[in-house]
């Protein structure tokens, strides 16, 4: 059901029967190693190319999530999935494996919770009985795409951040037992005009800021519904900037209660500068970490908010702004 | 950022973009200009240790040992390359591994091993010089205009 312009409430409230999450070594490192069903010691993972292990990571975490839901995989009846890649080919490439209808989606780094929102209003609907959705990174292969040569050594400033090497896909259904997916808003495009592509946390804050308030507003529920509000992948400078955005529009939230993807997976200490991103960052670590949590009961209510750099490095060189989306899911615990 | 960039924002975009650049974490520019000289320092010294070496071992001159010192530096820079030392390296000296010429061997050789899974041809043949290939362009643009610049001194200036 529609409330206000961009919120779906959902009476089903869809099922998250079960995740896979797939990490590489530096994940590996990190600080929610113990949350991923598998990990990778090496970033090429046998293959001969960071392509190829990029599709390993989105193949691995589909078959993980199925495996755990005791299902075969013939029963999935749709699979809604993106990544960074030119036209998404490790995806693709993966549903080519799976065999199972497939819709690509393209939403940078909200392409976690694109993919969760639009596969619960699916199964909401009747449209399916199960859904997998899912999102992935890798390090090497995004930034030889968007930047240099992995191994070309240019000082990064202290913005930037760290693409996440990691798969994580979720299974929804109508029954079952699990968190539920209880609505979703969906974003607008937003664009301040910021054009440093080695800040994406400061571009992408005022579309996350802009999606929760929408958000808050449409379902009609004050900041504290929630235990936690997750942002994707904004980092030490979008999250400070959101904090303020916050102060300046006059919503109450909780400083403690507004977590970053990004600054969860990795220790202090890890190379990564501002944080971690990546469409492997949210999903990785919203259906690992945040999820598993939900299950130990530690919480009830998460918002989660997946934000996206909508910029390709083609943009970026023409000196064109970075343009911004941010999709918010909320998963809930217990109750029909 | 230029005023005539800012010229075509809203004045939304404008008081949002001061906003955001009062949060941003700054380059630590001094911070960087000390470990680029010191790295970039200690480079210099290793190249000037094997051009000592050269003309004490062999037969150069300090005329012709610049050419085996810069390859023996450029062979060094292509190990630690291909080990994955250098980048990090250059996270912590920044124009100190930059500058000198095993920054420039450095971006020719990790783009021939980042496109190596898309073959010889097009794949490291055709992204060697991705990133140099500017450096190569305008370098001898450069040293094209200064000659010119000199000969017409000399034909003309009379020096």
């Amino acid at each position: 059901m529609l409330a206000g312009h961009r919120t779906w409430i959902f009476e089903q409230k869809p099922v998250i029967i079960s995740t896979g999450t797939v990490g590489g070594p530096f994940e590996a490192n990190g600080n929610i190693a113990n949350d991923f069903d598998i990990l990778h010691s090496d970033l090429w993972m046998q293959q001969d190319s960071f392509e190829k292990a990029h599709k390993l990571l989105m193949d691995e975490a589909c078959q993980k999530a199925i495996e755990k839901a005791g299902i075969q995989k013939e029963q999935v009846q749709f699979f809604l999935a993106g990544d960074l890649i030119n036209q998404i080919t490790p995806t693709s490439f993966a549903a080519k494996t799976l065999g199972t209808p497939y819709f690509g989606l393209f939403g940078a780094c909200s392409t976690s919770m694109e993919g969760l929102a639009l596969s619960a209003f699916l199964v909401n609907g009747n449209g399916a009985n199960y859904v997998l959705t899912g999102a992935s990174s890798h390090n090497a292969a995004v930034e030889k795409q968007f930047r240099y040569p992995t191994e070309y050594g240019g000082q990064k400033p202290p913005t930037s951040q760290w693409t996440v090497t990691g798969g994580g896909a979720a299974l929804l259904s109508n029954k079952g037992n699990g968190p539920r997916v209880t609505s979703a808003t969906i974003g607008k495009v937003i664009d301040m005009g910021m054009s440093d592509p080695f800040n994406m946390g400061g571009a992408m804050a005022p579309a996350a800021v802009d999606t929760i308030e929408a958000h808050l507003k449409e379902r009609g529920v004050d900041a504290s519904y929630y235990d936690l509000i997750i942002t994707g992948d904004l980092a030490h400078i979008g999250r400070e900037v959101s904090l303020d955005l916050f102060k300046k529009h006059e919503i109450n939230i909780d400083e403690d209660k507004f977590v970053d993807c990004g600054l969860t997976i990795y220790r202090e200490g890890q190379p990564v500068l501002a944080g971690a991103s990546g469409a492997g960052c949210s999903a990785v670590v919203t259906y690992g970490h945040f999820l598993n949590r939900m299950k130990k009961g530690e919480l009830n209510r998460i918002l989660v908010v997946a934000t996206g750099a909508l910029l390709s490095p083609l943009t970026s060189q023409q000196n064109q702004s970075i343009p911004c989306i941010a999709h918010a899911v909320s998963i809930e615990n217990g109750g029909v | 950022m230029s005023n005539k960039k800012k010229k075509n924002l809203t004045p939304t975009q404008q008081q949002y973009q001061d906003f955001a650049n009062k949060r941003e974490v700054k380059r630590p520019v001094f911070k960087n200009c000390i470990k680029a000289f010191l790295v970039g320092g200690t480079i210099c010294a290793i190249g000037q240790g094997i051009s000592t070496f050269y003309m004490y071992f062999f037969d150069f001159t300090e005329q012709t040992v610049g050419n085996p010192t810069v390859a023996t530096l450029i062979f060094i820079t292509m190990l630690l390359t291909g080990f994955g030392v250098y980048d990090r390296m250059a996270q912590f000296a920044g124009a100190g591994t930059a500058v000198p010429v095993t920054g420039f061997g450095n971006a020719v050789i990790s783009a021939a091993i980042e496109h190596r899974t898309e073959g010889f041809v097009l794949g490291v043949g055709g992204n060697m010089f991705k990133l140099a290939g500017s450096v190569i362009l305008f370098g001898v643009f450069s040293a094209f205009i200064i000659a010119l610049v000199k000969t017409i001194l000399i034909e003309w200036g009379g020096l």
